[in-house]
């Protein structure tokens, strides 16, 4: 039931905000903030309170030998399609979700005090962003999965449309069309993945164990694969469908970018660990060449593009995307050790980027501007903010110490066993890495500051205000969970291992096929 | 012939929206009051909808060779008589504050009524061409109301007689379309009823692909049915009459009318037997591919609401396309009867089209109604007779969520209907047809569904926004009470709504919801149905 609550608590506690916004601005932030601690403290309560084993598994279905699985909880949904409402969590699920919880309390403190207008239409939109990301890492039913995704769509749409900057419309639209379209076509390969599986035992599910088992008709499965394949790196994102995510990031108010940049991209690279190998197999092993080539395109590409963009937000995107490759080239490298360095990528990555575009914003909300050649000689007058601006673009540069060397490390070391020249190519980009991170650090904080500086161009200088309280809460946080990532890793590794085992071994078989059936008729 | 009690109860709805037509006919003829006669047009379809009710488990019975009553005329039945009771309210709502003479709008509402309940239980295609006519003769006039823009002095806002006309004469060529093919279809088969045209079909004497008098007769039967549903090409006058006719009666046209049409041809498709000929598959995978696309790009460009949900009706017509030819390739490679999950995501997605556009175009309606509260200003909107003006323009949109919530947030909910979104029924009538489609491995006509769905998102979205986009000047306010300051809203007409119309959308609003999120039931109901179809069949 652990799931549900938590998903319902965000649903309800977004409704919540909306009302108390009616009679305060003020409320619906602390509503939000209450509402997320305490689901972050359920979270953690249960989760050390529960007995691994706690899963029934003859009721859930969860056959032996597929991962540690807690918290499951199934109830029929649709049960003319076989559609179930299967929420159960594992160690990969469980990292995920607290990773929700704590970006989603530094989005409220991000948004603290940059939303004033009709904030309580924002809180409801952020709790809801939330509540679908947690549904996302936690629905076991193929269709389930993508209602929470495509759930989430909507209020990140509003997020990004109303409370954004100046291109806001058109940044939200594309993010929209662009998640929506390839949603469309995982919808179809979910569709098409159940269809077969229907054929060949004469059962219709949707259920995530059931279909691992389905051997696909000669030629057809690649194609199923790339539904899902496409989705998730839409979202993930990967260079050819990259474009819609530097102007979604760029645009989006901070509390969205956080959001985005550090829950709705790790849900691609969660659905391409989830979804893509186990049910895939051997499509996945036949496709990933040309996936871990999109990878370190991906790192090259966009570490480029990064170095050449003249506004903070964007620059921090096109990291984001370049991060992302190594996700990419450690997933399709489908081996133990590379798979543990993306999970760990994802949360650090998480983490980092999530700070990077809170001080962005930040420095935003004060200055009104986010051009590199405005900004310059902010130690001076806002030493804190510029002191946790080097230590995370350190920290995304991949500086041993820092969570991200440890997923970029490992990813690297995988694989390298599975394609050696890939990975030379992909370590290149840890040199790019540092020449936009220093950028970041030179550009901002450091530079002469004579030359343009921003007192003169807007007179506010003097009144750009160093972080607040809460803002120095949200970074020292940030700051104590990056650096054990990167000091002590293990335990997050120990904790998702069961999982990727899991997913790189094949199926338990449970079922050979029944007897073939034409049609997926009615009446049965 | 045998007629007896079990008969006349069968055929008591149609003859209960009869007698209620007549009433309320006389009625007006004494008593010319508003109010009055539509309270009498509701108590009419209520006492129909009973009637249906009092019937909804009987096994079925053939009234005549003409009607079959069975449990899939009661179910299309009863959405019908629903989506009437709800026009009817929308209309008493629109027009008590209009001038004009508006009560006859009610017997003719009654009389569409009738003819869609006919249409549904047709076997036949006399009885199929008797209801389409009732139904189309009684919305030539519909579309027309009301008669007193006739003396309006602008010209450049559609007026409802010259959509009325367009509808009167382009219907008219449909119909004659239609009485031609099944003149045709007789020649070649000498039959009339829905099986006994199909058994000829199937001898080899007049096997449909091997005489032409067939052929013909059944391209155009297509071509009429076509029209009916605004397929491309015969799309034309639909933007037209949507955005010409009042807004209950847009809301009544593109439901209940297309819906009856709709069931028509699924009943039909029902007695479809075997093989279809494959020039009549590839003729209408090309009809529904355009229509996906030309509906949605065309709506692109629309800046007017009624338009561009004309322009949606019209891709969706092409979705619903696609299950049936995914029922049709389906029966052609196992010679057998189309049945399965093609004709339950027919049904269902017929289902969630009438009950979004019914939402949509009430939206509309509801906010057309009714004295307005700001003053329309002069400058910014020259001499557009605001007193009948629709609410239709897309600055009437304008940041509406935050003046009407509840109206913005149901007619959001409509819209992410129509665009397929998860949480509303229009995105299970989505996961039907592509369920059905990968039955029938129709994966191109999919890939363009998706296209087409993509491009339809973008304006659909655009209305959205455009109704939750933050008032200007409030950027800087402190919260929720700040208002709109009245300047901004002079160019947009804004009108006060009744508590009752309000929650009449609000349960519309619900029923997508609901059905969305918990759609097992309706699922089980429409299986039920057509197995039981399939059992009588």
């Amino acid at each position: 039931m652990m799931l549900l609550d938590l998903i319902v608590l965000l649903f309800g506690g977004g409704i919540l905000a909306w009302i108390s916004g009616r009679m305060d601005a003020r409320f619906p932030r602390w509503v939000s903030l209450i509402v997320l601690l305490v689901g972050l403290l359920y979270l953690i309560t249960h989760w050390v309170g529960a007995d691994p084993d706690l899963a029934d598994r003859a009721l859930s279905g969860i056959p032996s030998g597929s991962g540690v699985w807690q918290f499951a909880l199934v109830a029929d949904w649709m049960p003319l399609f076989g559609v179930k409402f299967f929420l159960a969590a594992d160690g990969l699920s469980l990292a995920l979700l607290v990773l929700t919880f704590g970006l989603g309390i530094v989005a409220v403190f991000s948004a603290w005090s940059e939303i004033t207008d009709r904030s309580g239409f924002f809180y409801f939109n952020l709790l809801w962003t939330l509540a679908g990301v947690a549904g996302i890492f936690s629905a076991l039913d193929l269709l389930l999965f993508f209602f929470f995704w495509e759930v989430m769509l909507i209020p990140m749409y509003f997020l990004i449309s109303l409370w954004g900057h100046e291109k806001r419309e058109y940044a939200a639209l594309k993010f929209f069309i662009f998640t929506q379209v390839s949603g469309l076509l995982m919808l179809l390969s979910i569709i098409a993945l159940a269809f077969f599986h229907y054929q060949q035992t004469g059962v219709i599910t949707f259920d995530y164990f059931s279909l691992r088992n389905t051997p696909l008709p000669e030629g057809v499965g690649i194609w199923v694969m790339l539904g899902f394949f496409v989705a998730f790196t839409v979202k993930l994102p990967s260079v050819p469908f990259h474009t819609w995510l530097p102007d979604a990031h760029t645009q989006a108010p901070t509390a969205g970018s956080v959001l985005l940049a550090g829950l709705l991209l790790k849900t691609g690279a969660y659905g391409l660990m989830r979804f893509i190998l186990p049910l895939f197999p051997s499509q996945a092993a036949q496709f990933a060449p040309i996936a871990m080539l999109l990878g370190v395109i991906s790192i090259l590409y966009a570490a480029k593009l990064a170095f050449a963009q003249l506004d903070f937000k964007r620059l921090i995107a096109y990291t984001s995307i370049s991060h992302m490759g190594f996700i990419l080239l450690g997933i399709f490298s489908a081996n133990a050790l590379a798979m543990q360095g993306a999970v760990i990528q994802m949360l650090a990555h998480g983490i980092s980027s999530s700070a990077l575009f809170a001080i962005a914003g930040s420095l935003q909300h004060r200055l009104h501007t986010r051009q590199f050649s405005r900004m310059g000689g902010l130690a001076k007058t806002m030493p804190n903010t510029a002191a946790m601006g080097v230590f995370f673009s350190i920290a995304a540069l991949g500086m041993p110490g820092f969570g991200n060397f440890v997923g970029e490390a490992l990813v690297l070391f995988g694989s390298f066993q599975v394609n050696p020249l890939l990975t030379m190519l992909a370590t290149v980009g840890m040199i790019l890495s540092p020449i936009y991170a220093l950028k970041i650090i030179q550009k901002v904080f450091h530079a002469n500051a004579e030359a343009e500086p921003i007192g003169d161009a807007l007179g506010e200088q003097a009144r750009a205000e160093d972080f607040r309280f809460h803002e120095r809460l949200s970074m020292g946080l940030m700051v104590v969970a990056i650096l054990w990532l990167g000091v002590h890793p293990q335990p997050v590794i120990r904790l998702v291992e069961p999982s990727i085992s899991a997913l790189l071994v094949p199926a338990p078989v449970q079922v050979s096929g029944l007897a073939q059936q034409d049609e997926w008729s009615i009446g049965r | 012939m045998n007629f007896g009690f079990p008969h006349f109860m069968a055929l008591l709805p149609v003859i209960s929206l009869t007698v209620a037509s007549v009433v309320v006919m006389l009625c007006t003829a004494f008593f010319r009051r508003h109010g009055l006669i539509a309270a009498l047009t509701l108590l009419g379809l209520g006492i129909t909808l009973a009637c249906l009710h009092q019937q909804s488990g009987i096994a079925a019975i053939e009234v005549t060779p003409l009607m079959q009553f069975d449990r899939l005329s009661v179910f299309f039945s009863a959405w019908i008589l629903v989506a009437a009771m709800v026009v009817t309210l929308l209309s008493w709502h629109y027009f008590r504050t209009r001038e004009g003479l508006s009560e006859e709008l009610y017997v003719l509402l009654l009389t569409a009524t009738l003819g869609a309940v006919v249409m549904v239980s047709s076997i036949h295609f006399a009885s199929f061409f008797l209801g389409l006519e009732i139904l189309s003769v009684s919305l030539f006039a519909l579309v027309a109301y009301p008669v007193t823009s006739l003396t309006r002095k602008d010209r450049s806002a559609a007026s409802p007689i010259e959509a009325g006309i367009k509808y009167l004469i382009l219907a008219g060529i449909a119909s004659a379309m239609l009485a031609m093919g099944m003149a045709f279809l007789y020649a070649a088969t000498g039959e009339l009823s829905f099986s006994g045209i199909q058994t000829m079909l199937q001898t080899d004497a007049v096997h449909e692909s091997r005489n032409l008098y067939a052929m013909g007769g059944i391209v155009m039967i297509l071509a009429g049915v076509a029209f009916k549903l605004a397929l491309v090409p015969f799309h034309m006058w639909t933007p037209d009459v949507y955005h010409g006719a009042p807004a209950p009666v847009t809301a009544f046209l593109a439901t209940v009318s297309k819906f009856a049409m709709l069931v028509l041809i699924l009943r039909a498709f029902l007695f479809a037997r075997g093989d279809h000929p494959e020039a009549v598959i590839a003729v209408v995978t090309g009809v529904a591919a355009v229509s996906m696309l030309v509906g949605n790009l065309l709506a692109l460009q629309q800046n007017n609401v009624k338009r561009m949900l004309a322009y949606s009706s019209i891709s969706h017509s092409g979705y619903v396309l696609v299950a049936f030819l995914a029922g049709m390739v389906a029966s052609t490679a196992n010679a057998i009867k189309a049945e399965g999950i093609e004709v339950e995501a027919i049904a269902f997605y017929i289902v969630s089209y009438l009950l979004t556009s019914l939402t949509a175009f009430g939206v509309v309606s509801v906010l057309s109604s009714g004295r307005e509260r700001v003053s329309y200003s002069r400058e910014s909107g020259g001499n557009v007779d605001a007193e009948t003006r629709d609410t239709d323009g897309l600055q009437d949109y304008e940041s509406l969520f935050w003046k009407r919530p509840v109206m913005a947030s149901v007619f959001a909910i409509a819209l992410l209907s129509s665009a397929g979104i998860p949480l509303t029924i229009g995105f299970m009538g989505k996961f039907y047809i592509f369920a059905a489609g990968v039955t029938s491995a129709l994966w191109w006509l999919l890939l363009v569904l998706i296209a087409s769905s993509g491009i339809g998102l973008f304006y659909y979205l655009r209305l959205v926004l455009v109704m939750f986009r933050l008032p200007e000047g409030g950027h800087d306010g402190h919260g929720e009470e700040v208002m709109a300051p009245a300047q901004t809203t002079a160019a947009a007409l804004v009108r006060e709504i009744p508590v009752g119309a309000r929650w009449l959308m609000v349960l519309l609003g619900g029923v997508i919801l609901w059905l969305g999120v918990y759609p097992g039931p309706l699922m089980a109901e429409i299986r039920d149905i057509l197995v039981a179809m399939r059992v009588a069949g």
